[in-house]
């Protein structure tokens, strides 16, 4: 086999043979089962509850761990914001780096909160490295921590019994960190250590190259970093460049294991959903659809990169590496393509090479793996995700067959659908109307006054874009699916770092967080409370092919209808120029 | 002050711990470095800028080699500006390369990388280079394909493509000069 698609089998093929397990581990955690890791954390847990006085074992309703989660939320937000603003006289760091803007800083606290990750600066010059390890690395830790301890919640309302207690969202949340995040991170960052990325607090270090140039070359405590941003499915990179900075991944070996780190546990949580709640098989089934989506995005994203660009081979130049332009030698055009899927239907949005540089093709299914977003979906978060199309596609399989729609033995009733639907619809609302405000404002050219100036001081919306046409309006269009999927990546040509950018940007990033947390506990919690009907042949059953494929076909319709118009103006358009 | 607790676990004590197996790794966490006698040292992963004529060339970089930065182009497939550049790139490559055709130039020698810092070329793209070097140093065709080869990396465990450090490359190359 051809060594660069065994590179990429091998990745999908190790990451499901260590889903499974994790995903049993996982389950034991969350139900409070004695697991190894006891010995390890066991009293320094109790030691943290003791002083924090939280009682773990205290049971909380749907509404209490949603009120903890927001409190918590707020209180990182603050902190995240307080050193962003104060960096440059905080200590740690010895470049110098200036203070953020008060635009930037929100946008920037917002996004790893919300285990998005945009970064309209470059790590680099934008922040330092007190911001890197305690505002950012610490928000990608319990951001990742927040999106598991929903699920958790999720996990126990859907149990077969009747309850409105379900579980200390505490507990979860601290048995996310130590048991699942912690231990993970640690062996993905000593991994990296010996594949050659630093873990020092030494600044910038100046050399001579060797025909005699001097070279500034940018160091850090990336190791530790780089860990938790692709275990925790945030994709913030420690770098500008991201996962394609030869530090931050050095070598084909580390890009194989950040691959695995970041589909590991989206993996994972569907398999500890069916060992939790004894669904096995329902589990495999929601694994299958996802895995299908995962497919049909990933080979095509492959093909199109390893043919290349069209217009480079009729200059008559030879592309044996495939579209190269944005990719690095080391990881080549079939790891680069497939790692451009992973990190869009999964919410990671770190990158090892740039997507504004990718194949009409690629960037669409790019877009439709963050339009969808439950193609395995992020940390915890994926999992909520595709909770809410299950609970639709419940439905309308219920009115096609004429029974009462249930899932897992309780009836779905108008107050669940509505929830679902206005999560469903919010996501692309949020999408198509920002790219409408900012398109419009681009193609007339608007004067952005305080909003917007570019690099020459013009305030020009046009200024904006890094490249004409229709690629130019899928550039908007990338910038507000990954805000609105928390992705995070982006087709980084588009001049972001002003406030239009980082104001309207932000606002969808709280939105599209928070509000599909509160739906999928919310439907959970009342799901919960119902009264428990055992399965007869009235039942539509959940765990079949038949019903995968109805969950399938019902993202396919609400994506197709809600997205093909906006993909027909950007991808599309320039796919049919091109050839 | 559960969020006090978490900040000087996941921010304290998880990144000291990874600091301390830094302490064992190589060059200690401080990034991989070819030292030289002179006192001399380059980082092996850090890809440099080669103009000169009889150095092996990068590709070209975005941001020009300068690691206090980094990122690609991010120019579109189809932007024309983008493209006059990929073209005037391949002009200047067969300037300074006279004889070579333009189907055996590889496109990462004309198309920019992600990182602006790849320390590595194709086999192509040294190969293609390996007359001018041969010439500009008054050597053998063939010993400097020798080295060329002597220099590529395999797949890691069978995985991925193969590449050439440009870096060693051209040190290996010096060295071969010097005696």
């Amino acid at each position: 086999m051809n060594p660069q698609i065994l590179g990429v089998v091998v990745m999908f093929v190790a990451t499901l043979l260590l889903a499974v397990p994790l995903g049993k581990y996982i389950a034991k955690v969350y139900s409070g089962q004695k697991v190894w890791t006891d010995l390890v954390f066991g009293q320094a847990e109790r030691l943290l509850f003791k002083t924090s006085r939280i009682d773990p074992t205290r049971e909380m309703t749907w509404k209490q761990s949603l009120t903890a989660l927001l409190t918590l939320n707020v209180i990182w937000f603050l902190w995240a914001m307080f050193c962003l603003l104060n960096q440059a006289w905080l200590p740690m760091n010895p470049d110098h780096n200036p203070g953020m803007t008060p635009d930037l800083a929100w946008n920037t606290a917002i996004s790893f909160l919300v285990n998005c990750n945009l970064q309209d600066y470059s790590g680099e010059t934008g922040v330092s490295y007190f911001s890197q390890v305690l505002a950012l690395m610490f928000l990608q830790f319990v951001s990742a921590a927040t999106g598991l301890a929903a699920a958790a919640v999720v996990f126990n309302a859907l149990k077969d019994r009747t309850t409105t207690q379900l579980g200390n969202f505490y507990n979860y949340f601290l048995k996310s960190c130590t048991r699942i995040l912690l231990p993970l991170c640690l062996l993905i960052a000593t991994i990296h250590l010996f594949e050659g990325t630093p873990m020092t607090f030494k600044g910038m270090d100046t050399v001579t190259s060797l025909q005699g140039d001097t070279m500034h070359v940018s160091r850090g405590p990336v190791a530790a970093f780089v860990a938790i941003k692709h275990v925790g499915t945030n994709g913030g990179g420690f770098f500008g460049a991201n996962s394609a900075h030869p530090f931050e991944n050095p070598t084909y070996l580390s890009n194989i294991v950040q691959m695995i780190a970041q589909i590991l546990l989206p993996f994972a949580m569907v398999f500890a959903f069916g060992f939790y709640a004894n669904k096995k098989r329902l589990a495999w089934v929601f694994w299958g659809v996802m895995t299908t989506g995962f497919l049909i995005l990933v080979v095509p994203t492959i093909i199109a990169e390893v043919h290349g660009n069209p217009y480079i081979a009729q200059m008559g130049i030879a592309q044996p590496g495939g579209n190269m332009e944005g990719k690095e030698i080391r990881f080549g055009a079939v790891a680069s393509a497939f790692w451009s899927i992973a990190t869009t239907v999964i919410s990671t949005g770190s990158v090892n090479a740039m997507h504004d540089s990718f194949m009409p093709v690629s960037g669409m299914n790019m877009l439709l793996g963050m339009m969808i977003n439950s193609f395995y979906g992020g940390v915890g978060v994926g999992f909520l995700n595709f909770f809410i199309y299950v609970i639709l596609a419940v439905f309308i399989g219920g009115l096609m067959v004429g029974r009462t729609p249930e899932f897992g033995g309780k009836k779905i009733e108008a107050k669940e659908m509505k929830i679902a639907m206005i999560i469903a619809l919010f996501h692309p609302f949020l999408i198509l109307a920002g790219t409408a405000i900012a398109s419009y404002l681009a193609a007339h050219d608007a004067n952005m006054g305080w909003w917007f100036a570019d690099a020459a001081g013009k305030h020009n919306a046009s200024g904006w874009l890094n490249n004409p046409s229709h690629h130019g309006f899928s550039e908007m269009l990338y910038q507000y699916t990954s805000s609105s999927a928390n992705n995070g990546s982006g087709y980084e040509g588009l001049a972001d770092n002003n406030p239009f950018w980082n104001i309207s940007t932000g606002i969808v990033l709280l939105f599209s967080r928070f509000l599909p947390i509160i739906g999928p506990v919310a439907i959970a919690g009342l799901i919960a409370q119902k009264k428990f009907i055992p399965t007869s042949s009235g039942t539509l059953k959940t765990d079949t092919g038949t019903f995968g494929l109805l969950v399938f076909a019902v993202k396919i319709i609400i994506a197709a209808l809600a997205f093909f118009p906006a993909l027909a103006l950007g991808p599309i358009a320039e796919w049919m120029k091109m050839h | 002050m559960l969020s006090v607790i978490c900040i000087i676990l996941l921010s304290g004590i998880y990144p000291a711990i990874v600091w301390g197996i830094a302490q064992m790794a190589p060059d200690k966490g401080e990034g991989i470095v070819i030292k030289e006698k002179r006192g001399r040292y380059f980082y092996e992963n850090i890809g440099q800028n080669f103009s000169d004529d009889k150095y092996f060339w990068s590709r070209p970089s975005a941001v020009n080699y300068n690691a206090a930065g980094s990122g690609g182009s991010n120019k579109g497939p189809d932007n024309p500006d983008y493209l006059l550049s990929v073209q005037s790139k391949t002009d200047s490559f067969m300037t300074h390369n006279p004889g070579v055709n333009r189907e055996d130039i590889p496109s990462d020698m004309v198309t920019a990388s992600g990182s602006g810092l790849d320390p590595h070329i194709s086999i192509e793209g040294a190969m293609v280079q390996v007359k001018r070097i041969a010439k500009l140093r008054n050597l053998d065709e063939n010993k400097v394909s020798k080295i060329v080869r002597d220099h590529i990396d395999a797949p890691v465990y069978g995985m991925g493509p193969e590449r050439i450090n440009v870096l060693k490359l051209n040190l290996a190359l010096d060295n071969l000069t010097a005696h």
